[in-house]
């Protein structure tokens, strides 16, 4: 069994460091087995939050070599032998205590977005949706919340201020599903634009990097988002079209 | 907003902890999009070596002034004069057009912004800029405007799509024109396929074709459509960085061709 050198950060807001501890790998582990391991034998007190060791459950995200990943899903021979591995909390947001962040940031967030409002049921009582209709938003089913974009995303993550005017990577994609769906009546343009700040992304596309449940985030919820706001407030000739046409969405 | 958000991050000195080559890609992106602007700007500067029948550098297409050599397009717009410099070419009259599609184009704006702007250079890496407000304010936010960009490269891809055409017709020595294919036929339509698949692989593209819409079960036809760009719009960096080579090389390979370095080998 080789032995591995991991430098955890320890610590909270008031202050905190990086301490070495070396500890022995077996064959197929991933970073959280270190991390327990280390929380069992020699640092009882280590904080870190996780739950379903299947990359399901969103919550053991860290940055761990400078890079946000789930710690349950980054298996030990990803690394080379015999160099340290740095894990670190989520920078972009605020520190509880060592590898565990406060994410309420996203609860707010979440709370701000117009829900899903959906139009009166077929003359017959039943509601209809076709396979093609759907296809798009089931893929941004798959997010398991574990925050990742939205601490990557150098929008909030190096622009604490942006935090009020910007919903960040994980809402564009709730606000795309909700957008694209069948049913829905509510149009959220104008809360794309200003609350949610699209405007703001700069897609340089590291949300969909570094998605575990690999979401084409920017390629098929932000840049989506951006053509329907390019629709709604820049373009003069849909602009112009819409005039002579009903408008089938009410305001959120 | 939840007092909690603004709460402190946790203290950690370095910038960031990664200790892999994130310096590569954006290093790449400078030397590649840096090396293809200088060649472009003195390409377009030169006005010379553009023609070589029936070859037509896709930087000086369609040819609208009458200093142009090529005749399908030639004779109309008065010559182009920039001012202080004093440089004619037909190529200012041209460039404008796909320069801004590529410069709004949303791969390119990803590249750009992480190696020339270092906004950020690499993921989980600071960004450069003190201040940040993306493309909400002139004149970014007018990368919102990006389709209108990609109606005219369609346009442009109709006319390159033409040139590619004359490519097969080759001046007889005697006079007239004869069918033929050279190298140059070759690597014109090699190029016309790649700005094809660039420009029909466009976020622009996809929405106006079919994204804008709603309920797919009720415009099929747009739905089909929005799945077949959807596939291509996979392989958009794929397309921006071939087209990007192939038009700087299609221009090259003719100028060459055209100052005698090199001959333009008949296949048919």
């Amino acid at each position: 069994m080789p032995t591995v050198t991991m430098h955890v950060f320890r610590g909270d807001a008031r202050g905190g460091d990086f301490k070495e501890y070396r500890v022995e790998a077996d064959p197929g582990m991933v970073v959280l087995d270190l991390i327990h391991r280390i929380q069992a034998t020699q640092a009882t007190d280590l904080a870190v939050r996780w739950n379903c060791k299947a990359g399901k459950c969103g919550s053991c995200s860290a940055e761990i070599d400078g890079k946000p990943r789930l710690m349950c899903m980054t298996r030990m021979d990803l690394f080379n032998e015999g160099e340290p591995i740095s894990v670190a909390p989520i920078r972009g947001f605020p520190a509880i205590r060592d590898l565990v962040t406060d994410v309420s940031y996203n609860y707010v967030k979440a709370k701000q977005v117009p829900p899903l409002r959906i139009k009166p049921p077929e003359p017959d009582g039943t509601y209809r949706m076709m396979q093609e209709d759907i296809d798009r938003i089931q893929e941004f089913h798959k997010c398991i919340e574990c925050f990742l974009c939205q601490d990557v995303c150098h929008v909030i993550r190096d622009h604490e201020e942006n935090k009020r005017a910007f919903a960040g990577p994980r809402f564009f994609i709730k606000l795309a599903s909700l957008d694209m769906h069948p049913l829905d009546t509510v149009d959220r343009s104008a809360f794309v634009k200003d609350a949610a700040g699209v405007g703001l992304c700069n897609i340089t596309k590291c949300c969909t990097e570094v998605c575990p449940e690999h979401i084409h985030i920017t390629d098929n919820a932000i840049i989506p988002l951006k053509e329907r706001m390019a629709d709604e407030f820049f373009d003069p000739v849909v602009w112009l079209l819409r005039k002579f046409r009903s408008k089938k969405k009410q305001p959120a | 907003m939840s007092a909690r958000v603004t709460a402190a991050r946790p203290p950690i000195a370095a910038p960031h902890l990664r200790r892999d080559a994130w310096w590569a890609l954006p290093l790449t992106v400078v030397i590649v999009l840096g090396s293809f602007i200088v060649y472009s700007t003195w390409a377009a500067f030169q006005n010379a070596h553009y023609w070589a029948p029936p070859y037509l550098s896709p930087f000086y297409s369609p040819c609208l002034s009458a200093t142009c050599l090529h005749v399908t397009f030639g004779y109309g717009l008065p010559e182009i004069q920039l001012p202080i410099i004093g440089i004619l070419s037909p190529a200012f009259l041209i460039l404008w057009g796909p320069g801004l599609f590529r410069l709004t184009c949303y791969y390119y704006r990803k590249a750009y912004y992480r190696s020339f702007w270092l906004s950020p250079p690499a993921c989980a890496l600071p960004d450069a800029q003190r201040r940040y407000t993306g493309e909400t304010r002139f004149p970014l936010v007018l990368q919102n405007y990006h389709r209108y960009l990609w109606y005219v490269a369609v346009i442009f891809i109709v006319l390159l799509t033409w040139d590619a055409v004359l490519a097969f017709r080759f001046p007889r020595p005697a006079g007239g024109t004869e069918f033929g294919i050279g190298v140059g036929t070759l690597v014109m339509w090699a190029n016309v396929i790649l700005l094809a698949g660039y420009t029909f692989s466009c976020h622009s593209c996809r929405h106006v074709c079919g994204g804008h819409v709603d309920v797919f079960s009720k415009a099929p036809t747009r739905y089909r459509l929005w799945h077949v760009i959807t596939r291509l719009n996979e392989q958009h960096p794929t397309f921006a960085w071939l087209s990007l080579f192939s038009v700087g090389l299609t221009d090259l390979y003719i100028r060459l061709v055209s100052l005698g370095v090199i001959r333009d080998l008949r296949i048919i």
